[in-house]
């Protein structure tokens, strides 16, 4: 194992150990403590550019402000995180963002957003005094089928932008213009289906105001809602992903962040994960092929009994070798497993496949 | 040969590697986000080598892009080790240690030098030797990573073989940021192997043949075992077509459609008495059932998958099934109960628990530690045990030296000629999966792809007079399909690009060949032999 050397901190006077390449952001947590962070997002790093992370630190009796998510730990360094100057600090910061941007009771509302720190700063830090707002942006109009942007919403974090270059690479959006008349733009036309964009969706996901949305999410609706944690049904990569129900339907997905994949998800994962489950093409009954080849809806009774009855048929007149099960890469494992259990043991073959090949 | 088809090495370890070596493996289409970790790698520093005979995007990242003609990875990688040998640029230390056969590769490699393979695999003799150099300088950090491009040929296992052999050669098994990578495709296609659906291996591939296996199992199931070996689901359907096989049970899958020479796979099930297919749409295969039962989709299941890098991870039900459907699991023990022979465990923790108990590779995973931990990589043989982020770190895994495999070219079963003179290639995109069954349903991605196109290059566009979209007709010696054309230097000359997501319009497996690799079965969708004509 590699020696990593500890450094000892306090934060808000509680003593901890870390090792000394980390920042005060990774401290602050450690301790199980809180600052309200905006731009950052761990999977690209600091950025710095929102300031509501800011923190008193004293070292060797000189006090400093520093944003917890850039500056490092230092030997014996004191941080004070919610001091009566940080809290009216990060008050007025987010008086002068919200001042900017379209921001209501509804959003407060929004069960759509993958992120709610700023939800939860809002909440916390109880922004009283606005400022006139000087004008509203434009609305956009891209056709893409699955993200929808509202100026409106933007704090010009850049965690979009940066998810999309540093972690995505694929460099599809950028901020465009500077001050009030920031946005997030795409080249050359501003509209994603013409850029770099693959619908990774991870904009939306780090998004904290939900300037980027999900267009396919269907969750304004006010009902009881459960997110189950399990795995996206496309590819070998097996990335986390969380379901969205009302207990009847599957209404979305969003990454699990606590997966080994970190969040990350495709096209597919992102978008493409609940519509085929709710289809209404969905099987519902076992169906028996009648005479004319017409299928027939029946019991399960009766589709057991055929299932029986045809298997005897087969094993007693041509041995157990003349028939063949075919497991799918598609079901969980439990159930494949049981497959060939049920081949091997009752049927006695060892005519057991499955689709890796194909 | 040294193991079985999962990655040796983990997908984060490739942010770590000091080379990645990808080929066979359109990584930003097939694996997304796996290909998000090999740009993270360039970003870090490695240098990134793709082999492929598609310009494929990653070339965009690649510190070199080798176009390869199609099929003829072996040459190929024969030149880089045997150049790697001569220069001593391998490791002699754990040659002599961990490995056996290195005399008779090395012989057997000497007529594989640079000049000669370069000429059969259309190169450069500086890409070779490029090759070579940076991947012994990087190891043991080198990394390989291959999909389909690689096993989906008649020489599939010896395309595997010779990266193999090279692996060795330079100690990139059993050592972190390396190893040779196999990408899988199917969300659990190695739980579904992992848990003996297979006709040589029972749970844990745990061989058939081997000594007292089938005696292990006959005792812990309690019951008498079939002792011969199974038959592949391609030796099925010749099977099938001489009248032998009369009753077939297929979960979920749509072979019709995905199967090489669709046709014959096609006749090939009807030829047999009674079909059930187990599936939650009527997909072209269930519509030849004579019973189908209806399933459950991921949303609604209860279990474990096991993904491309051995790591097992918990299935959890968010809706109940639609209907009178069942689940899967629920569907597999009525058929124990209704032969009379109920099954003991049912919950998908108990069963977990009981197949888990019965392979070492994974008897330290229970579902208690899934929750706790998340997912973990087999194998992990006790509970105490964190599971295996890479392969045969102080031994191979098979507790045996690793064996060097002399392997030669082949060319594709089907060489292309004076009537059929373009090699086609199927494959995968990003935004369509498989064939299509549930992208197919999702709102909004009609808006990114809704038909088959054929890929092909510019230049041979322009000798047929085909514009971009025109309506072609790509014919082999097995069937005929129709689809539009889209002109990109991604193909190389001489050879076309088709995925098989559109059946309904375009069911191109009515074109692919019936070759096979003659050790796994896996067909050769990368090459068959087809001809192109305007329609309009």
């Amino acid at each position: 194992m590699l020696k990593i050397d500890l450094i000892k901190i306090e934060v808000n006077g509680t003593p901890i150990s870390i090792p000394q390449d980390k920042r005060v952001l990774d401290a602050i947590n450690l301790s199980e403590q809180k600052v309200p962070t905006l731009c950052f997002d761990e999977r690209i790093g600091p950025q710095g550019t929102c300031r509501m992370c800011l923190v008193e630190v004293k070292i060797k009796e000189q006090m400093s402000y520093v944003a917890s998510c850039t500056a490092m730990v230092e030997e014996n360094m004191e941080v004070f995180t919610h001091s009566d100057s940080l809290i009216e600090y990060r008050k007025t910061l987010l008086e002068l963002t919200l001042s900017e941007i379209k921001w209501d009771q509804k959003s407060m509302d929004d069960t759509s957003l993958t992120n709610d720190e700023f939800k939860m700063a809002v909440e916390e830090y109880k922004p009283t005094n606005f400022f006139p707002k000087l004008q509203t942006r434009e609305k956009v109009k891209d056709e893409n089928p699955f993200i929808s942007r509202d100026y409106d919403k933007c704090i010009a974090c850049y965690r979009c932008t940066n998810i999309c270059n540093d972690w995505e690479q694929a460099s599809a959006i950028t901020i465009d213009g500077r001050g009030q008349d920031s946005k997030i733009f795409s080249f050359f036309d501003n509209k994603l289906m013409n850029s770099n964009c693959t619908f990774c969706g991870q904009c939306i996901n780090t998004c904290p105001t939900g300037a980027l949305s999900n267009k396919k999410l269907e969750l304004d609706k006010p009902v009881e809602k459960t997110k189950t944690k399990t795995i996206c049904p496309y590819c070998g990569v097996g990335c986390g992903i969380e379901l969205i129900s009302d207990g009847k339907k599957v209404l979305g997905a969003t990454p699990d962040f606590s997966a080994p994949s970190k969040g990350s998800l495709c096209v597919k994962g992102q978008f493409a994960s609940w519509d085929f489950v709710n289809s209404k093409e969905r099987l519902t009954d076992p169906l028996l092929k009648n005479e004319h080849g017409e299928f027939e809806k029946i019991s399960w009774k009766k589709a057991l009994d055929t299932f029986r009855e045809k298997l005897k048929g087969s094993i007693d007149n041509y041995g157990p070798d003349s028939t063949v099960w075919w497991a799918s890469a598609r079901v969980v494992t439990e159930s494949n497993y049981l497959l060939q259990k049920f081949a091997r043991t009752v049927v006695g073959t060892n005519n057991i496949d499955n689709c890796s090949r194909t | 040969m040294v193991g079985r088809g999962a990655m040796t090495n983990s997908i984060e370890e490739l942010t770590g590697s000091k080379l990645l070596l990808v080929t066979g493996s359109n990584t930003t289409e097939t694996h997304p986000v796996i290909s998000l970790r090999m740009k993270k790698a360039v970003k870090n520093g490695a240098k990134l080598i793709v082999i492929d005979p598609r310009k494929i995007e990653l070339t965009k990242w690649a510190t070199r892009y080798i176009q390869i003609r199609i099929g003829t990875d072996i040459p190929f990688y024969n030149a880089v080790a045997n150049y790697i040998i001569k220069n001593n640029l391998y490791d002699k230390e754990y040659v002599d240690t961990r490995t056996r056969g290195f005399e008779e590769l090395k012989k057997h490699l000497e007529r594989y030098t640079p000049e000669y393979s370069a000429k059969i695999c259309g190169v450069s003799v500086d890409d070779i030797i490029y090759t070579a150099k940076e991947y012994a300088a990087a190891s043991p950090k080198a990394a390989v990573c291959y999909t389909v491009g690689i096993t989906e040929h008649s020489c599939g296992t010896h395309n595997v073989q010779a990266l193999a052999n090279l692996g060795m050669l330079c100690g990139n098994f059993g050592r972190p940021n390396a190893g040779i990578n196999p990408l899988r495709g199917q969300n659990n296609v190695q739980g579904t192997s992992d848990s003996g659906s297979l006709p040589t291996d029972l749970p844990g591939y745990q061989k058939i043949e081997a000594p007292g296996i089938v005696e292990k199992f006959e005792k812990i199931w309690d019951v008498e075992l079939p002792r011969k070996r199974g038959i592949t689901k391609i030796s099925a359907m010749d099977q099938m077509i001489k009248g032998k096989i009369k009753f077939l049970y297929v979960v979920g899958e749509n072979t019709v459609v995905s199967d090489p020479n669709a046709n014959h796979a096609e006749h090939a099930l009807k030829c047999v008495d009674f079909m059930i297919v187990q599936d939650i749409f009527m997909t072209e295969t269930a519509k030849l059932a004579d019973l189908i039962l209806p399933a459950s989709s991921f949303a609604e299941a209860d279990g474990t998958f096991a993904n491309t890098e051995r790591r097992i991870q918990r299935v959890r039900p968010s809706i109940s099934t639609p209907g009178n459907a069942k689940t899967d699991v629920e569907i597999l023990l009525s058929l124990f109960k209704v032969m009379g022979r109920k099954h003991k465990s049912e919950k998908p923790a108990d069963i977990w628990a009981e197949m888990s108990s019965t392979s070492p590779l994974f008897s330290g995973i229970s579902y208690e530690r899934l929750e706790n931990e998340g997912g973990i990589q087999w194998p992990c043989p006790e509970f105490s045990h964190p599971g295996t982020p890479y392969l045969h770190k102080n031994q191979m895994e098979s507790g045996e030296a690793g064996i060097f495999s002399p392997v030669d070219h082949i060319e594709p079963a089907e060489p292309t000629d004076s009537e059929f003179p373009f090699v086609l290639s199927t494959g995968r995109r990003r935004s369509t999966y498989h064939t299509g069954t549930q992208t197919g349903k999702a709102k909004g991605f009609d808006k990114l792809i809704n038909e088959e196109y054929v890929e092909i290059n510019p230049k041979d566009a322009q000798e047929l007079k085909i514009d971009e979209l025109d309506v072609i007709k790509v014919e082999s010696r097995r069937g005929s399909v129709e689809a539009k054309a889209k002109i990109s230097d991604k193909s190389p000359v001489g050879a076309v690009f088709m995925s098989f997501a559109f059946p309904e319009t375009t069911r191109t497996n009515d074109l692919t060949s019936d070759a096979v690799d003659f050790i796994t079965e896996t067909p050769e969708y990368k090459a068959c032999a087809v001809k192109l004509s305007l329609i309009r």
